[in-house]
């Protein structure tokens, strides 16, 4: 298939899914029983034409709690099919496409499964292969009391691990400023709506199915009862991926601040942020794994499983290959675990931009825009 | 488990609101309980799966109602909207049993919403069900579970067996199989009859045919009829039911909320002939909409056609289904497939009627028409602003009121071989098939799930305790 072929057939179907979602809008609009849900639904409610930014913009505010799903009185097998989760879902995973930088990379969210762990193995083989081309056996499998930089010297490790970051984080950002730029013109943001937005990202507010003075119900995954489970999975993941980045930071801040070098003791700041955050970083992938793999498939959008699932593996991963080198650095493993490590770190950063990740990009500018048009 | 009980203590006829609190009042009061719904899982639970709030009594604001709502001014209403069309006691008696709704449906999973923009002119008297009637009847359904109550979907209750006024047994069909249930005790919550159209056509004759139903199209008052032919009293006439208007495009059964369209208080509303027939600005929205139905029904194949102009066609809920437009009343008649020079006719004679004045769309704004018949007498202001919209509409039939007459332990009414009225020693009723004792006419929103509530737990309740007594 020619390159031309391929660019109408997504435009055939990206047709599809915004009249799909216009359609679900319209109903929901002229029905509006789940406006205590969550923000989509009072969002939509500020709406009376739905144009496809518009929509882009409320399949990006939709956290797939499911609670409009199951209190639908017109889901399928009604005749009029709404089933807003999973038709936001596919739209959502479409703007990721759309919005990522450069557009010939977009494939890569559909055959994230497959780029992942072709990244992670090629991340190991490099890493392994670059000291053992660059040290001498001794050196490699040797014990250095936990010294990484007598395997991998600090600038080299600094430099290009940053470089791949600050690559990451700039495709990313890009990605924001254009959703940013097309689902909320010319809007100024006040410090009242990044305090608000900032506050639902991390208290998850949208994964708590709505409910009175904060009681919150919980939303309906993995199935049709009410539940936390999912809030708790998803925030262990999260503060775990910010404790785990919160300890790196430190560590460069002790580097190049005060000169403080590496290894840092099992009691200093940098290694318990590293460690606590790990363990939420294995228990909360996991769990968001394990849910997955019984959540009702009515709600989900299916094609998106690899890039999940790819995502939260990776994730794990790195968590475990991480307390691993901890645990083994005074041994003579260190050389081959840092390698490891380094290698699904690598493969981390790299897949960021192209993977999973990025729902909390295009989630955090909706909630910007969902705040700011809130009436208080 | 998919088979069916054969003998059990209390058989629910019925799997909506008033089926499922009769059910699981009886099952925690430790009845076994069967509950018989005739429609599939996916469908189950009547109109309750189209309901939003429920209207209860209560004396104070809470997280879910802005304000007190007291059993006098609760009954005042009924008073009103009935024109005293209800049995005044039954009535007071429903209000009065009405006060712990709300905590009675918290306390079986059932969630409410804060008062939110959609519940804007009950927010007050109305509590609001987060996600609606069927997110209330998936709490109802696991409560039931937890009870170990045995529901069976697609089980359909043909006939009862009744001896010597008692209840003995019922004929069920399941799953292709005929079945003959016993029980102690009998609960019928099975709605109305507005599903079938040759009932309707006895209290309305053809125009029944030009009726969508709005909710379910399981409701086709089968277990009223039994009862009626056992010599259950009635209580309302057969044309009586909550219906409004909804869009002509709807589809026959089912369509539930988002087919309603609220055009009608800023539009000229007019027949096939292209006319006028009734005042559209007698009220405001939330007190008129019960009246539409009946309005439409009288008109010619059941439709009238809502036309409002670019300034009018923002006021209003936006509708499900697109409205026709046209830039000229001739272009917009033609697509209505309405007579051109009727409609001009008619928007012109209006037009000439309209006064200067201020417009007000939230409140009764006195801006009437002069010298006009009907008149309109609220938010009359000329069609003139291009481009015009027209709306089909047709009447949706909610419910129908025509039921079995009950007491206040909502045991079935019988008339006895000397003429006698004797209550039925274990038949209950509750809900749609026997709101007419309430609602002889007319309606208020919200009313219909507080008759479900309250009648369904004293049913529950009565069945429960002739079992174990």
């Amino acid at each position: 298939m020619s390159r031309t072929e391929i660019t109408e057939l997504q435009g055939d179907q990206l047709a599809d899914l915004h009249q799909e979602a216009r359609r679900l809008m319209t109903i929901c609009n002229a029905c509006r029983y789940c406006e205590g849900y969550c923000g989509v639904f009072p969002a939509m409610m500020r709406q009376t034409a739905f144009s496809d930014r518009e929509l882009d913009y409320l399949a990006n505010l939709c956290h797939g709690c499911n609670g409009c799903y199951y209190a639908c009185q017109y889901a399928p097998p009604h005749e009029f099919a709404v089933n807003v989760p999973q038709a936001f879902a596919r739209l959502r995973a479409d703007t990721y496409r759309r919005y990522t930088w450069p557009g010939f990379l977009s494939g890569l969210f559909q055959r994230n499964g497959t780029l992942v762990s072709v990244l992670m193995a090629g991340g190991i083989g490099l890493v392994l292969a670059l000291i053992h081309l660059f040290q001498p056996p001794e050196v490699v499998m040797g014990e250095h009391a936990g010294n990484f930089y007598a395997v991998i010297p600090h600038n080299v490790m600094a430099w290009s691990f940053g470089g791949v970051f600050l690559y990451a984080v700039g495709v990313l950002l890009l990605g924001f400023l254009r959703f940013r730029r097309d689902t909320a013109p010319r809007a100024a943001e006040t410090a009242l709506s990044v305090a608000g937005a900032t506050h639902d990202a991390l208290t998850m507010k949208y994964m708590g199915g709505g409910g009175v003075r904060g009681r919150m119900d919980g939303c309906n995954y993995p199935a049709e009862s009410f539940s936390q489970v999912r809030r708790w999975f998803h925030q262990m993941t999260f503060w775990g991926f910010l404790l785990c980045f919160a300890a790196t930071s430190v560590g460069t801040i002790y580097h190049y601040l005060f000169g403080w070098q590496a290894p840092y003791g099992y009691t200093s700041l940098p290694v318990v942020l590293g460690t606590v955050g790990g363990i939420g970083l294995l228990i909360g992938p996991l769990g968001l794994i394990s849910l997955k793999r019984v959540a009702d498939p009515a709600t989900q959008d299916g094609a998106q499983r690899g890039m999940d699932t790819g995502f939260l593996a990776l994730l794990f991963l790195v968590s475990l290959t991480g307390l691993a080198l901890l645990l083994w650095r005074d041994t003579g493993y260190m050389g081959t675990l840092l390698a490891i490590h380094l290698g699904t770190v690598l493969a981390l950063f790299l897949t960021l931009p192209y993977g999973k990740f990025v729902h909390a990009v295009y989630r955090y500018a909706a909630l910007l825009r969902n705040r700011r048009e809130q009436r208080f | 488990m998919t088979g069916l009980s054969e003998k059990v203590d209390v058989i629910v006829v019925g799997g909506g609101g008033a089926a499922m609190a009769a059910a699981i009042t009886a099952a925690e009061r430790s009845a076994r309980v069967l509950v018989l719904e005739a429609a599939p899982k996916d469908f189950r639970g009547g109109n309750t799966r189209h309901v939003r709030n429920i209207r209860y009594a209560h004396n104070a604001a809470t997280d879910f109602v802005t304000g007190a709502y007291p059993v006098d001014e609760y009954y005042d209403d009924l008073l009103r909207v009935t024109q005293g069309n209800t049995d005044k006691e039954l009535s007071r008696f429903l209000i009065e049993r009405s006060e712990d709704a709300a905590d009675w449906m918290t306390a079986h999973g059932v969630r409410f919403q804060p008062p939110l923009s959609g519940t804007i002119g009950l927010d007050r008297t109305n509590a609001f069900f987060k996600g609606g009637g069927k997110a209330l009847l998936n709490a109802y359904y696991a409560t039931a579970e937890k009870l170990g109550i045995e529901c069976r979907y697609e089980a359909e209750v043909t006939d009862l067996v009744i001896e010597d006024g008692a209840f003995t047994a019922a004929r069920v069909r399941h799953q292709g199989r005929e079945h003959t249930v016993e029980a102690r005790a009998l609960v019928v919550a099975a709605g109305g009859f507005q599903a079938d159209i040759d009932w309707l056509k006895e209290g309305w004759g053809e125009a029944a045919e030009g009726f969508l139903i709005r909710g379910t199209g399981y409701n086709k008052g089968r277990m009223l009829r039994v009862l009626m032919d056992r010599g259950a009293q009635t209580a309302a006439e057969a044309d009586q039911c909550h219906a409004i208007a909804i869009d002509a495009r709807s589809p026959k059964c089912d369509g539930g909320i988002a087919t309603r369209v609220d055009c009608v208080i800023y539009s000229i509303m007019v027949n096939r002939k292209g006319q006028r027939f009734y005042d559209e600005g007698e009220d405001i929205w939330p007190k008129r909409y019960a009246i539409w139905g009946r309005l439409l029904a009288r008109q010619e194949d059941q439709i009238a056609f809502g036309i409002v102009d670019a300034k009018a066609n923002d006021l209003f809920m936006p509708s499900m289904y697109p409205p026709l437009k046209s830039d000229t009343i001739r272009g917009l008649a033609k697509a209505l497939e309405l007579d051109p020079g009727a409609l001009e006719k008619t928007v012109a004679e209006y037009n000439a009627a309209c006064r200067p004045g201020e417009f007000k769309p939230e409140v009764l704004d006195g801006l009437a028409t002069e010298g006009l018949t009907p008149p309109k007498s609220n938010w009359a202001r000329p069609v003139d602003t291009p481009p015009y919209y027209g709306y089909p509409l047709k009447p949706g039939i909610t419910f129908t009121y025509l039921g079995v007459k009950v007491d206040k332990q909502a045991r079935v009414q019988f008339t006895d071989a000397k003429g006698r009225t004797v209550p039925a020693a274990n038949i209950f009723a509750a809900g749609e098939v026997m709101s007419g004792n309430i609602l002889g006419q007319g309606y208020a929103g919200g009313v219909g799930m507080a008759i479900g509530l309250v009648f369904g737990r004293v049913a529950g309740e009565g069945a429960a305790r002739l079992v174990s007594n």
